[in-house]
C-alpha cells in the first residue's frame, strides 16, 4: 500500500472478496521525495486506510536493496550515458522479488498491488500480464519483468477498473485517499531539485560539447550525463533550420552528437536482460507482435527473435526512432505482454 | 494466520475509526515490549482519576481551585524528589523523557556554550540534540559499556556537558555513570553531567545510582505512569536555559500549564515502582533469565547481545541477535502469534532502521539484521515466558526454512 488510491481500493476489494489481508508499505527511500512510496505522509495515508478497512498495517524497510538495485545502478548508468527506467528495476528487485519473498516467508500466498494491469490465464495454464482496462493508466509496460513464478503469486485487483471507477469506489467506501493526486515521477527525484539536483549530489556532472555530423561545435550542455538520445531541447543549438536531435552521447569524451531525425531512425534494436513471460516466441515470421518503447508510447509491429536465454533482436516493420540505451522495450501480443528487455549498451 | 479474518464492514463515509481493534481479536496477548511502554499501574490510575473527573484547576492561579491543583503538583513533586534522591525544588516537570533530554543538552549548551560529549549508544533524544550543538560521541566496548579510557582521552577542561545514559534502552546494559562522573569532576570540572535514566527508573535505585549526575531525565510511561509526562532533575547550580518561553512555570525553566493529572500519575507510578523495586527486580530478572536460557538453547546460533564479559544489565531487558533471519519478518510472525516484541529501533514512519547501538558495539548489519528485543515489566508472568519460549523458536525455525529453500531465488535475472 503506497498510500495512494489504487492500492487502497485493491486492499478493500480483496477484503470484500473474503481474503485475509495485511497492508504493507515498503520503506525504500530515506531521502527527499515529493510523493512515491516513502514519505511519512504517504505511510500515514496507507496506515489510516488500513485502519478504516480493519486490517493490520506494517512498514517493511527494503532501503538497502533499493539502494543496491535501483538508486546505485541509476546513478552509475548516467555516468555511462545510459538512461535507465528505475521503476522497472524497482518492480524487478523490490516489489516482485524482495517483497514477494518476504510475504511468502511470513505465510502469504499472494502479493496484491494497485497496478493498472491484469493477469490472464492462457488455455495451456500459463499466465500472462495484460494491459489494464484503463488504457491511459496502463502500467503493464513497467511490469514486464514478471515471469511465471511472480505472476502466479500476484493479484492486481484494480486492473479491470478505470481510474475513475477506482476513485468512485474509494469515495463510496469513504477512503481518505479517494481524491489523492496520482504520483507521476520517479519517487526519489523531487520536482524542486529534479534529476539534475539528484544526480549532481551523487556524481560530478560535466559540461559537454555538442557537435554535428562533421564534428563541428554547434552547441553545448552543462551536464553531458543528463542528455538522452532523441533529446531535442537544451542542447544550446541555434534556432531555425531542420530540427536536430541528440543521436549519440559519449560521456567519456563529454560529447553529444546531433543530427536530423533520419539519423535517429533505426530498423532494429538489440535487447539484453530479456524476460519472457512464459516461452520465447518461436522462430519464423510472426505478424502479431508489437514492441512498445516507452511507458506510454505507441506499440509498433515488429519481428522478434530470441537470442540465447536472455537476449533478443527486435526488427521493426519500417523504421522508428531509436530508443535510448537502458530503456525497456516491451513486447506485446495484442493486449498481452510476452516479454521485454533493455536496450543493449 | 493466528487471528480470524477481520469483520469488515464498509465504513461509512467520513468514518474515523476502524471496525474491531486488533488486540481485541486475540485470545491471549504476550506483551514483551515494556521498554517501549509499560501498562499503567493501578496506583497511577487511581491518583489520576479525580483529575480526569471532578477535580481540575490551573496550579498557577490564585483561588481555591487553583490552590488545590497546586497542592497536588507540589505533593507529586515531593514524591518524585524522594524517589530520585533530590530536592523538590530540583524537579522540573516536562512533557516526557525526550523533552527532559533536549532541555538538558540544549539548555546547558545555551547557558554555557562549549564542547559537548555523549556516549555512542545514547537514545536519539540525547544523540540528536548533542549533534545539533556540534557535540561528539564517546565509544563503547563490545559489551555496550562506555569506554572509560576513551572518555578520559576525550575530556577537555573546557567541556560543557557529558551525557551518559544510566542504562541503555535497546540492550539494557547499565553504564558506569559514577565512574564517568568522577572522571569529569577531576578532568573537566566545569562540565555538567547529564544522565537519561528513562529505562533505569523501574529497576534501579536512582537516588543512589545517579547521585553523581547533575541532570537526570525520567519518563512517566516507562515506570507505569501515563504517557506525555516526564521530569528533568536539575541540581542546584546546574547552568540551564529553558526550551520553552512563556508563563514561567517550573521556576522559569518550563513554561506551560501543568499537566496535573499526568504529574500526579507519574508520581504515584514512581512511588509504586520504588516500593516494589527489589522484589520486582528479583522476580522479573528470574523470568528474563529463564527466557534467555530457553531461547539460547532452542534457537541455534542466537547470541545474547553484549553479555560476553558479564556487563550488568537491567532485569527486564533481553536483546538477542538471531542469525539467518530478518527482524521485520520475525516481528510480523510474532505479532500474528500474539507476541509483542521489538527490534528496538524504529523511525516515525514505523520502518526499522539499522541500530546505532549495535553499530557502536561493532555488530555489523548482517549480524544485527536479526535483532530482537524482549523487554519485561511489572505485569510480566511465567505464562508470558512460556508463550515466548513456545512461539519464538518455532517462528525462527520456520523463517530459516523458507528463506533457505526459497521458491524463486533473488537476483535470478
Amino acid at each position: 500500500m503506497s498510500g495512494g488510491v489504487d492500492s487502497s481500493v485493491a486492499a478493500a476489494r480483496l477484503i470484500a472478496g473474503g481474503h485475509e489481508v495485511v497492508g504493507v508499505t515498503m520503506k525504500l527511500w530515506g531521502g527527499e521525495s515529493d510523493t512515491g512510496c516513502c514519505s511519512v505522509s504517504d505511510v500515514d495515508d496507507a496506515r489510516r486506510v488500513a485502519q478504516q478497512l480493519g486490517i493490520a498495517h506494517h512498514t517493511w524497510t527494503f532501503s538497502d536493496d533499493f539502494d543496491r538495485h535501483v538508486v546505485g545502478p541509476y546513478v552509475d548508468a548516467h555516468g555511462r550515458g545510459i538512461t535507465p527506467n528505475p521503476c522497472v528495476e524497482c518492480n524487478r528487485h523490490l516489489k516482485f522479488d524482495r517483497l514477494l519473498r518476504r510475504a511468502h516467508a511470513v505465510g502469504f500466498d499472494t502479493v496484491a498491488t494497485g497496478h493498472h494491469a491484469r493477469i490472464v490465464v492462457r488455455p495451456d495454464g500459463t499466465r500472462r500480464l495484460a494491459r489494464g482496462a484503463d488504457a491511459a493508466k496502463d502500467q503493464s509496460y513497467v511490469l514486464y519483468v514478471l515471469g511465471q513464478a511472480e505472476l502466479a503469486r500476484t493479484l492486481l485487483p484494480v486492473g479491470q477498473m478505470t481510474k475513475a471507477e477506482v476513485r468512485a469506489e474509494a469515495e463510496a467506501l469513504g477512503l481518505r485517499t479517494a481524491h489523492k493526486p496520482d504520483s507521476q515521477d520517479v519517487c526519489f527525484i523531487t520536482s524542486s531539485r529534479g534529476r539534475r539536483g539528484f544526480l549532481g549530489g551523487r556524481m560530478d556532472l560535466r559540461p559537454g560539447r555538442v557537435v554535428d555530423e562533421a564534428g563541428r561545435d554547434v552547441g553545448s550542455v552543462d551536464a553531458v550525463e543528463l542528455v538522452t538520445v532523441g533529446q531535442r531541447r537544451g542542447l544550446g543549438l541555434p534556432g531555425g533550420g531542420e530540427p536536430r536531435y541528440a543521436v549519440d552521447v559519449d560521456v567519456a569524451a563529454a560529447t553529444v552528437r546531433v543530427g536530423p531525425e533520419r539519423d535517429l531512425l533505426c530498423g532494429e534494436v538489440a535487447l539484453e536482460r530479456v524476460v519472457w513471460s512464459a516461452d520465447p516466441p518461436g522462430s519464423g515470421p510472426n505478424s502479431s507482435i508489437a514492441a512498445q518503447c516507452s511507458a506510454h508510447g505507441a506499440p509498433r509491429a515488429a519481428q522478434v527473435e530470441a537470442v540465447g536465454s536472455d537476449h533478443a533482436l527486435v526488427r521493426f516493420h519500417g523504421h522508428q526512432r531509436r530508443v535510448a540505451r537502458g530503456q525497456s522495450v516491451v513486447l506485446y501480443e495484442g493486449d498481452e505482454v510476452i516479454g521485454g528487455g533493455i536496450v543493449a549498451a | 494466520m493466528a487471528y480470524p479474518a477481520p469483520v469488515v464492514g464498509v465504513p461509512a463515509a467520513g468514518c474515523e475509526t476502524g471496525p474491531v481493534p486488533e488486540h481485541d481479536r486475540r485470545d491471549r496477548l504476550t506483551y514483551l515490549d515494556h521498554a517501549a511502554t509499560t501498562p499503567l499501574r493501578p496506583a497511577a490510575r487511581d491518583a489520576m482519576l479525580p483529575w480526569l473527573g471532578e477535580r481540575f484547576g490551573n496550579p498557577s492561579g490564585d483561588h481555591r481551585v487553583a490552590r488545590a491543583a497546586r497542592q497536588a503538583v507540589d505533593e507529586a513533586r515531593d514524591l518524585v524528589a524522594v524517589v530520585l534522591g533530590c530536592r523538590p525544588g530540583d524537579v522540573v516537570f516536562t512533557s516526557g523523557g525526550t523533552e527532559a533530554d533536549n532541555m538538558a543538552v540544549r539548555g546547558v549548551h545555551a547557558a554555557r556554550p562549549g564542547p559537548v560529549l555523549c556516549s555512542a549508544i545514547e537514545h536519539d533524544a540525547v544523540r540528536n540534540p548533542v549533534r545539533s550543538v556540534g557535540g561528539t560521541t564517546v565509544a563503547v566496548d563490545a559489551r555496550g559499556v562506555l569506554d572509560l579510557d576513551a572518555l578520559g582521552a576525550a575530556l577537555t577542561p573546557d567541556l560543557t556537558l557529558l551525557a551518559v545514559m544510566t542504562a541503555n534502552n535497546e540492550i539494557g546494559v547499565i553504564q558506569p555513570l559514577a565512574e564517568a562522573a568522577e572522571l569529569v569532576r577531576r578532568r573537566a570540572p566545569r562540565a555538567v553531567v547529564h544522565t537519561d535514566a528513562v529505562q533505569a527508573a523501574s529497576w534501579l535505585d536512582l537516588a543512589v545510582v545517579v547521585a553523581g549526575a547533575d541532570l537526570i531525565a525520567v519518563s512517566s510511561h516507562k515506570v507505569g505512569g501515563p504517557q506525555g509526562v516526564g521530569a528533568l532533575v536539575a541540581r542546584p547550580g546546574a547552568p540551564l536555559r529553558p526550551l520553552l518561553l512563556g508563563g514561567g512555570q517550573e521556576r522559569e525553566l518550563r513554561s506551560g500549564t501543568h499537566n496535573v493529572a499526568g504529574i500526579v500519575g507519574m508520581a504515584a507510578a514512581l512511588r509504586a515502582a520504588a516500593a516494589e523495586r527489589n522484589a520486582a527486580a528479583t522476580r522479573v530478572g528470574a523470568l528474563r533469565d529463564r527466557l534467555a536460557e530457553g531461547l539460547l538453547a532452542a534457537v541455534p546460533g542466537a547470541v545474547e547481545t553484549g553479555v560476553g564479559e558479564g556487563a550488568p544489565r537491567l532485569p527486564g531487558t533481553l536483546h538477542l541477535c538471531i542469525p539467518g533471519i530478518e527482524s521485520e519478518a520475525l516481528l510480523f510472525l510474532l505479532d500474528e502469534a500474539g507476541v509483542c516484541a521489538s527490534a528496538a529501533s524504529a523511525c516515525a514512519s514505523g520502518a526499522h532502521q539499522a541500530s546505532h547501538v549495535l553499530a557502536a558495539m561493532g555488530i555489523g548489519p548482517e549480524q544485527g539484521a536479526g535483532a530482537l528485543r524482549l523487554s519485561l515489566g511489572w505485569t510480566s508472568t511465567d505464562e508470558d515466558i512460556d508463550d515466548a519460549l513456545r512461539v519464538i523458536p518455532a517462528v525462527v525455525a520456520h523463517l530459516r526454512g523458507v528463506q533457505d529453500r526459497d521458491v524463486e531465488p533473488a537476483g535470478r535475472r
